[in-house]
């Protein structure tokens, strides 16, 4: 049977060097970028400013881990930044004693933070439910948290700081483990084993099948629904985490800024370290690269005097670069 | 004063090549005025680019077109269109959402101080319909209506835009005995109006129905040019395929020579309800048997063979595997019950396109290669390489996209997909549809092996030949009803199309007769 | 069938439905709700994203999105408010035209390069960003009072906001333009089947250019009209009106895929997301529960969810009847 393939016709010669830079470009800028600051940077090449840029870029990443897995079921979650507000305004509501007073710090500590990322980890399972049991696309089902998720944290501490000084929940955001900052081993963590996930386990396979082709995974008997409601559910879980790193380094939790804009910075990362918006084809390693490029292409600018605005201007001109490139953003 | 005995349409020595592999060589296409021109050959013979040249979509690399006269060129489909020449599709290339009216108009709109008239547009859209004797409202959406009906409204845009040329690819695959006669009499009336038609089919009875000459491709090239009435059916195959007319007389298909075993009853369905396509269909597979299911398209097969699968709800009626009842409400309960189902949709609903062979042979399998949450990759690798090899897949490596290979291949890795989950019954949807005649016969060979080792098979086909030599028992279905049942020995071309078309067998119908 | 019709009607003016179902409780709840002054209040605040709703609904339609309305809002305010003090015009073109920048930005990477509109408008949303605060330098602008500029977004005619006055005008172009013109029948037939539309000969991409120019046009009118009506361009406001215009959008009916849509439903679907915040105040004001102004998030948010989840069991049910 003659199928005409409807998709116009691009020119060969074009489509023959992209993909194959495209493939190392992430890393290649990256290396280009340090290279660059360590030749005209002032005070590029020293620990303090590897600690400031990964710090930075740490939660990013955490949040990013989740948003990839998302990504490549086909899926996107707008809700991140709203969950990490969520956990951001739980926790010290947990381990300062508003709820009921736990003696000890470190339990109540302990508690606040487990109970923080279950509660952001059940709320997107909820977005996941939504997804599967109605059939709602994910970006107006996540787009339902987005809205009210952030509502929620703010009515809970009535848009209040809650400033705190806690050092066994602050380790969290300030503290160092074997040398590194504590979030940046979260953060390596986190990519280490999702990258193993989806590279070896069944769970890692199912979520690529999916985003790939889901009638046929279905079809193959891949439990579609369940994968789905636990991705974002990891989703969930990822922002909880990004919430409590980010009040700890702050000293404090506002859950009007608690995470805003990060759903942006989270699908930017995404987007720029090569991981289809489509589904099917993901990489964690990616999602470094790109926040990491991200950052550095920021820090850059403001270190060699850029107005922090022009780097917002110079930050979506690379996204879109970025994404031009791999050929892969294209319709 | 144009010449009359001039071609219409004048393709010579055309030559097109896709990343240095060539599709087509010195290729060549004439259409005369008010001609119905069959355009015929294999998947990968060069109809499709031939095409895709003339309407605009790919660019030649060589060779001369002329169209009415002088030289021809088209940027895009719709310079095509502007030019002359409209293409009706295989799937329905409207907007379903939109009214028959705008899809009959639009980019041809009539206006009225600037704003569109809708009461003109709408009286155009049914004068035109009228034409075919198509007698709706055209106001209501597009996809209210069937698909024999959206393919006047596709033919109805065209002879709106004054189409002197239009190219009709498989524009029978959807419509049932009656829409086709329908539709051969719309073409008689193109070509009593001056319009030329080409008409790409793989179905060749229709061509000797409606055709004036034909155009046989094969590897790029045009191979034969003649009238329908100087060539047979016999000689048509012998030039798409290359080979000896003898060979091609003798045997349709591979499934010739089968030693049935056959078993205990596998699969028992009764009284089955779905939706609107299914209505009270009882059928039986038994162990070692291939049952097949003919019928038109839009009588139910695919839909009822779903329904086995868990792949869609049940309304009403049961399953019963090895005599244990059985309601699959996913695929994931079909598949644990050691069912696997093939769907016609290769592309839609088969490979996962990114993966590789490899990922997507084990897909179904995967649960049972993996321990405590990880994938046996060396398990994998095994499975996968056993199959390349039994079944003969050709692919660079296990590990290449799936997307590269062939569609015979593509479909092999799909028939191991499930065979390596050792299944007791094998439901496949038009398992050759799309494939070459090579390929076709292997697939029909593994096919005849499954059964011979003890599988139960319900293939679904809509080649007569396939589900007549291939089958011990044929069901036909009927808009969504099981209309017969017929043994090999009673399955004869004649027997099936009859139950097909009227409902009942002929033998039934004899008795009836007055 | 007559089943299929009564669920085809509801979910296509559910919406009207539920707004007339809001306006009624406000009515019988509160005082002064249906006053002049309310009503004019609600209208002239909610103008501005029903500007922005409008061309988001055009670009849905089309089977797009925009993200970067909020921003180019914001941006156009910025701009409008340093053209004030030359007049009414300068800072009203000088407002759209910066909108209108964004817009021909958008179109060009989205058409011509073929980025995807998620992305793209996700980057040009923080240009827009980083262009307001760059040439506000980090704070607001203040509008010129002497210049008249003010009079678009605080001023009356005949005791009709003007801003609710221009947005009325803008939908009901909208509406003829959508109703009665090829390009508007063109957008539908585009998010209905791009393929097929282009296979159809309609001109696609100067369609989907066009409605990415005037989603950024519409977005910048509306920045004028905030910064006339709070009296100075913000570039950080914006945030989220974005995500309120698609879900008034889809409030409102209009498939987010796509294909199916109507102006009116979209106006009916930002004045109910308007309501709420409206109706919110009202019950503050009668003192019995003191609800914050958080709580507006989360009614908006749960209204969305509701909406949604209605929407997909009446298309559900009407696939399944309509399934031949």
């Amino acid at each position: 049977m003659t199928q005409l393939d409807l998709a116009p016709a691009s020119p060969a010669r074009k489509r023959d060097w992209r993909p194959r830079i495209a493939r190392h470009a992430t890393l290649a800028a990256l290396i280009a970028l340090v290279a660059f600051n360590f030749a005209f940077t002032n005070h590029f090449a020293s620990l303090q400013t590897l600690y400031v840029n990964l710090t930075q870029v740490a939660t990013i990443v955490i949040v990013g881990v989740g948003m990839t897995l998302v990504i490549a079921t086909g899926g996107i979650d707008l809700s991140v930044g709203s969950l990490m507000a969520i956990s951001g305004a739980l926790a010290p509501i947990i381990f300062l004693g508003k709820i009921a007073p736990i003696g000890e710090i470190h339990l109540a500590v302990g508690v606040a933070m487990i109970v923080a990322v279950l509660v952001a980890g059940a709320f997107g399972w909820f977005n996941g439910w939504l997804i599967t049991r109605f059939r709602i696309q994910p970006i107006i089902a996540t787009l339902v948290l987005f809205i009210a998720g952030r509502g929620i944290a703010q009515v809970s501490t009535n848009g209040n700081l809650q400033p705190f000084k806690v050092p066994a929940f602050q380790w969290i955001g300030l503290g160092r483990w074997l040398g590194a900052p504590v979030q940046v081993v979260i953060m390596l963590v986190l990519v280490v084993a999702a990258m193993w996930a989806l590279k070896s386990s069944l769970f890692g396979r199912q979520i690529l099948a999916i985003g790939g082709n889901e009638r046929a995974a279905r079809l193959s008997g891949v439990p579609v629904a369940s994968v789905k409601r636990w991705v974002y559910c990891i989703s969930g879980l990822c922002s909880g985490i990004a919430g409590l790193v980010v009040i700890a380094i702050n000293s404090s939790s506002d859950a009007n800024l608690v995470g805003m804009g990060m759903e942006l910075d989270a699908i930017a990362a995404v987007a720029v370290g090569g991981t289809l918006l489509s589904g099917g084809r993901a990489t964690i390693w990616g999602t470094l690269l790109g926040a990491l490029i991200i950052q550095l292409v920021r820090y850059t600018l403001l270190a060699n005097g850029v107005p922090d605005d022009v780097a917002k201007l110079v930050k979506a001109g690379l996204i879109v670069a970025a994404v031009w490139l791999q050929g892969r953003g294209r319709t | 004063m144009i010449d009359a005995t001039a071609p219409l349409l004048s393709m010579r020595a055309i030559n097109k090549a896709f990343g240095g592999i060539p599709a087509l060589s010195e290729a060549s296409l004439e259409v005369g005025q008010a001609e119905v021109h069959a355009l015929i050959g294999q998947n990968g013979a060069g109809k499709s680019t031939m095409i895709k040249i003339l309407t605009g979509y790919v660019a030649r690399d060589s060779g001369e077109i002329a169209f009415d006269g002088s030289a021809f060129e088209a940027r895009s489909p719709q310079d095509a269109q502007a030019k002359g020449i409209s293409t009706i599709y295989q799937e329905i290339n409207l907007v379903p959402y939109r009214s028959v009216t705008e899809n009959i108009c639009l980019g041809r709109e009539s206006r009225r101080f600037g704003l569109l008239d809708w009461s003109a547009m709408h009286a155009e859209a049914r004068a035109l319909l009228s034409r075919f004797q198509v007698d709706i409202d055209v106001r209501r959406p597009l996809m209210r209506f069937s698909t024999a009906t959206q393919q006047m409204v596709t033919i109805a845009r065209a002879i709106g835009f004054k189409a002197r040329l239009v190219i009709m690819d498989e524009p029978t695959s959807s419509l049932d005995e009656r829409e086709v006669k329908v539709l051969f009499d719309v073409i008689r009336q193109l070509k009593t109006s001056g319009v030329s038609v080409i008409f790409v089919s793989h179905k060749l009875d229709e061509l000797y129905a409606v055709c004036d000459r034909v155009t046989i491709m094969r590897d790029g090239r045009t191979v034969r040019v003649a009238d329908m009435k100087d060539v047979n059916k016999v000689e048509l195959v012998a030039s798409m395929l290359g080979r000896d007319i003898a060979q091609v007389a003798k045997s349709a298909t591979a499934f010739g020579g089968r030693a049935s075993h056959i078993g205990d009853v596998v699969l028992e369905a009764t009284r089955l309800n779905a939706g609107h396509k299914v209505h009270d269909v009882s059928f039986s597979v038994r162990k070692g048997e291939i049952v097949g299911f003919a019928g038109l398209l839009g009588s139910g097969r695919t839909e009822t063979v779903r329904l086995v699968f868990g792949a869609d709800p049940l309304r009403s009626g049961g399953f019963a595997i090895d005599g244990k009842a059985f309601a699959p409400r996913e695929p994931i309960d079909a598949i644990a019950r050691g069912v696997g189902f093939a769907s016609e949709d290769r592309k839609l609903e088969g490979i996962i396109p990114d993966m590789s062979v490899a990922e997507n042979l084990t897909l179904a399998l995967l649960p049972q290669l993996t321990r405590a949450g990880v994938v046996d990759a060396t398990k994998q690798r095994a499975v996968v390489e056993n199959f390349i090899r039994s079944l003969g897949i050709k692919c660079a490596s296990p590990d290449q996209p799936i997307r590269e290979l062939s569609g015979g291949n593509q479909q092999k890795v799909l028939l191991a997909r499930w065979l390596a989950m050792s299944p007791a019954l094998l439901l496949l949807d038009e398992p050759t549809r799309g494939i070459d005649v090579g390929a076709k016969a292997e697939i029909q060979r593994i096919i005849k092996q499954l059964a011979e080792d003890g599988l139960g098979v319900l293939m679904i086909s809509s080649e007569l030949e396939e589900v007549i030599e291939g089958s011990d028992r044929v069901f036909v279905l009927r808009e969504g009803r099981n209309v017969a049942e017929l043994s090999h020995d009673q399955a004869s071309e004649a027997a099936v199309m009859s139950a097909m078309a009227h409902g009942e067998t002929e033998a039934a119908l004899g008795e009836r007769a007055p | 069938m007559r089943k299929s019709s009564l669920i085809s009607f509801l979910s296509s003016q559910g919406v009207l439905i539920a707004l007339a179902a809001l306006i009624l409780f406000g009515w019988l709840r509160y005082d002064h709700f249906l006053g002049l002054f309310n009503i004019s209040t609600v209208l002239r605040y909610n103008s501005m994203f029903a500007l922005v709703a409008l061309g988001m609904c055009f670009v849905i339609m089309t089977g797009g999105i925009d993200l970067s309305v909020g921003a180019t809002a914001a941006l156009g305010s910025v701009v409008s408010a340093l053209l004030s003090p030359y007049g009414i015009i300068a800072g009203t073109l000088g407002g759209v035209g910066a909108g209108l920048i964004i817009g021909l930005l958008n179109a060009l990477i989205i058409v011509r390069l073929r980025i995807l509109p998620f992305i793209t408008t996700l980057a040009t949303m923080l240009a827009a960003n980083g262009g307001a605060l760059l040439l506000a330098q980090d704070q607001s602008v203040s509008v010129s009072y002497e210049s008249g500029f003010t009079d678009i977004g605080q001023g009356d005619i005949a005791n009709l906001p003007v801003p609710a006055l221009i947005a009325g005008a803008v939908y009901i172009v909208g509406s003829v333009v959508l109703n009665f013109t090829g390009a508007g029948r063109t957008v539908l037939a585009i998010g209905g089947n791009e393929d097929a539309s282009r296979l159809m000969g309609l001109p696609v991409d100067r369609v989907k250019f066009l409605t990415y120019v005037v989603s950024g046009c519409l977005s910048g009118m509306a920045g004028v009209i905030l910064a006339s009506q709070f009296g100075a361009g913000q570039p950080i406001e914006g945030v989220g009106w974005e995500l309120f215009a698609i879900a008034s959008v889809v409030v409102g009916g209009t498939l987010l895929t796509g294909g199916l849509g109507s102006v009116g439903s979209t106006l009916a679907g930002v004045m109910l997301l308007g309501l709420i915040f409206n109706i919110l105040n009202f019950e503050n004001g009668r003192g019995f529960i003191s609800l914050s102004a958080y709580w507006q998030s989360v009614i908006r948010g749960a209204f969305l969810l509701i909406v949604v989840i209605l929407q997909s069991r009446l298309t559900d049910r009407a696939d399944r009847e309509e399934a031949t």
